[in-house]
């Protein structure tokens, strides 16, 4: 491939996830409501509410200050929906989609909690990964956006 | 050790990287013997996945022994033969537990950049970038493999490496297609791609109990390869019309199910082809579709697509009218290998599954970027490359 060619096919990744981005960003405008920044995040575990509950490890991974946290069984029987709302003094002016990229919106740690707690449950441990190397090419953009994507949702 | 790593965008070299550690309680070290080229694998090296980083060891589908367990490893045992599901999967969350392995909640530590592409996440896969989880891959000296009890499945002795790898990936994703497409006795049909995984699709079809099974591809010797394998009948779509002749070839009503195993950097022919590549090539779209279009196309009314191929942002030009227009049902995934390896293990060790015949190119791990060229090429006939790290 010619270096030119090269340099383009090199930004498929990031255009990829530029328009994911742009479409998230989109759909906040479209969903700014007063309350939009003080939805619970919940996950669903494949476990028993009493469980759930029961559990000392989500006690421990849910151990954030001023998270409120509830606990229901899921629809139709299918497990528990573990969720858990940050402290309003905690996200105020926090959570946009450029918090959310500097890895400072709040809401991303309780997202990475609430899957720490499931995978907890569910597995009994919390799945790592090789580190990624910093020094390379791409590696420091990817080591940021692998930091960032355990926690809220979407990036 | 040395592995095979993606330095960029068709850029390929070997490199001594450090051994994998066991990071996880259910964490096995498995001893690759066998690791070999995936048509998805072709996807990252031209630069169309993102989240690739240079460095990263590519290949999901091997074999190879068990040398270090974990402590809450149960099932395996250090010496064991193993064939390892290229999807990493928890094996206790919902999906899993419903047989939709590359589903799991549990097995993508980098969560939110499946999420922010796809809505939710899927799974981990080895050597397939950080958006799926950014776990090193197989083409290398040893391989850390997560969730082993529920990855890893011991190989019938007598089984060789060569063959028992397609275990891994290509074997259970044609079954899958064929599976899940929801072929049925007395079926026609149609396998877009000629690949490992479609003749694997081709063959898992006969088995499900399609009457007729039509391959189509460009690609003489795949060709050859399928009908003298499989004996089925094939397409050159290069010269032919596919969907006229597909009309014929099933008394005017198209094939009952279609499976697509062809993928984004699908080759075509006329001023679609020509459009295609153009907006991928200036990212309009992220692939191009022309098997699945055409599959679209030519399936019979009420008929089931079931596409195989990997795609991961925007195609263009999806023919959503013939969808719902003829009613079709069209369905897609990643493999859920962990639900098929051991009954197809079983059919490989009883010999009625034949698989030693895709490994064209069986090679030692630092010729890898040389076994890339000639996969990606299609050179010298070859379905896929296998290498042998110790060698
Ligand atoms: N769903 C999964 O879990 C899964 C697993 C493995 C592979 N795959 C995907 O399946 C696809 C096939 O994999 P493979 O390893 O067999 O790849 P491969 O590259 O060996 O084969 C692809 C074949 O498609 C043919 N082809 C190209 N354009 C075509 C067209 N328009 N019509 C008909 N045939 C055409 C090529 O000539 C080639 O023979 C790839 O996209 C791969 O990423 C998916
Ligand atoms: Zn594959
Ligand atoms: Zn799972």
């Amino acid at each position: 491939m010619k270096p030119i060619v090269k340099s383009i096919a090199l930004t498929a990744g990031p255009v990829v996830l530029r328009e994911a981005m742009r479409a998230i960003r989109n759909r906040r405008v479209i969903r700014r409501t007063p309350l939009g920044d003080s939805r619970w995040l919940t996950v669903t575990v494949n476990a028993p509410p009493d469980d759930v509950a029961g559990d000392e490890r989500v006690r421990r991974a849910l151990d954030l200050p001023g998270l409120r946290v509830r606990i229901t069984p899921a629809l139709g029987g299918r497990g528990t929906e573990l969720a858990a709302l940050p402290p309003d003094e905690a996200t105020a002016g926090r959570t946009g989609p450029a918090s959310r990229i500097a890895g400072e919106d709040p809401r991303q740690s309780v997202r990475r909690a609430l899957r720490d707690a499931k995978s907890l449950v569910e597995t009994g441990e919390v799945l790592r990964t090789e580190p990624t190397r910093p020094h390379t090419p791409g590696g420091k953009l990817i080591g940021a956006l692998a930091r960032r994507s355990g926690g809220e949702g979407r990036l | 050790m040395k592995a095979l790593c993606w330095q960029g965008v068709d850029e390929l070299s070997v490199e001594r990287v450090p051994d994998p550690r066991i990071l996880n309680d259910q964490d096995a070290i498995v001893k690759v013997s066998a690791s070999a080229t995936c048509g998805s694998d072709l996807h990252l090296i031209g630069g169309y996945v993102p989240a690739m980083q240079a460095g990263d060891v590519l290949g999901h589908e091997f074999i190879g022994e068990v040398v270090e367990i974990g402590p809450g490893v149960e099932r395996l045992r250090v010496g064991d033969r193993v064939v390892v599901a290229s999807f990493i999967a928890c094996g206790r969350c919902r999906y899993c537990e419903e047989g939709q392995w590359s589903l799991c909640d549990n097995g993508n530590p980098n969560a939110g950049m499946g999420a922010a592409l796809w809505g939710y996440e899927t799974g981990g896969v080895y050597g397939y970038s950080h958006a799926m989880g950014g776990f090193q891959g197989s083409h290398a000296e040893y391989v850390r493999v997560p969730f082993a009890d529920y990855g890893a499945f011991p190989v019938p002795d007598g089984l060789d490496d060569d063959a028992a790898v397609f275990a891994s990936d290509a074997a259970p994703t044609g079954w899958m297609g064929a599976d899940l497409g929801g072929v049925t006795g007395g079926d026609t049909v149609a396998v877009w791609g000629a690949g490992a995984v479609g003749q694997m699709a081709a063959w898992s079809a006969g088995r499900l109990g399609a009457e007729r099974v039509i391959v189509i591809d460009r690609l003489r010797d795949r060709l050859d390869m399928a009908e003298r394998h499989l004996g089925v009948e094939t397409l050159d779509y290069t010269d032919t019309d596919v969907g006229a002749e597909l009309r014929e070839r099933t008394g005017g009503r198209g094939p009952d199910v279609c499976i697509e195993a062809v993928g984004m950097e699908a080759h075509g022919t006329g001023p679609q082809y020509a459009y295609d590549k153009a907006k991928q090539f200036l990212r309009l779209e992220t692939g191009r579709s022309q098997a699945v279009r055409e599959a679209v196309l030519a399936c019979r009314k009420g008929g089931s697509v079931f596409i195989l191929g990997v795609f991961v942002g925007l195609v263009d030009k999806f023919p959503l009218g013939a969808v719902m227009n003829k009613g079709l049902t069209v369905r897609a995934a990643q493999q859920h290998g962990q639900r098929y390896i051991p009954m197809l293990l079983e059919r490989m060790a009883a010999g009625e599954l034949e698989t030693r015949h895709w490994a064209t190119h069986v090679m030692p791990l630092r010729k890898g970027p040389k076994g890339y060229e000639l996969f990606k090429n299609k050179e010298d006939g070859c379905v896929r490359a296998v290498f042998h790290p110790s060698r």
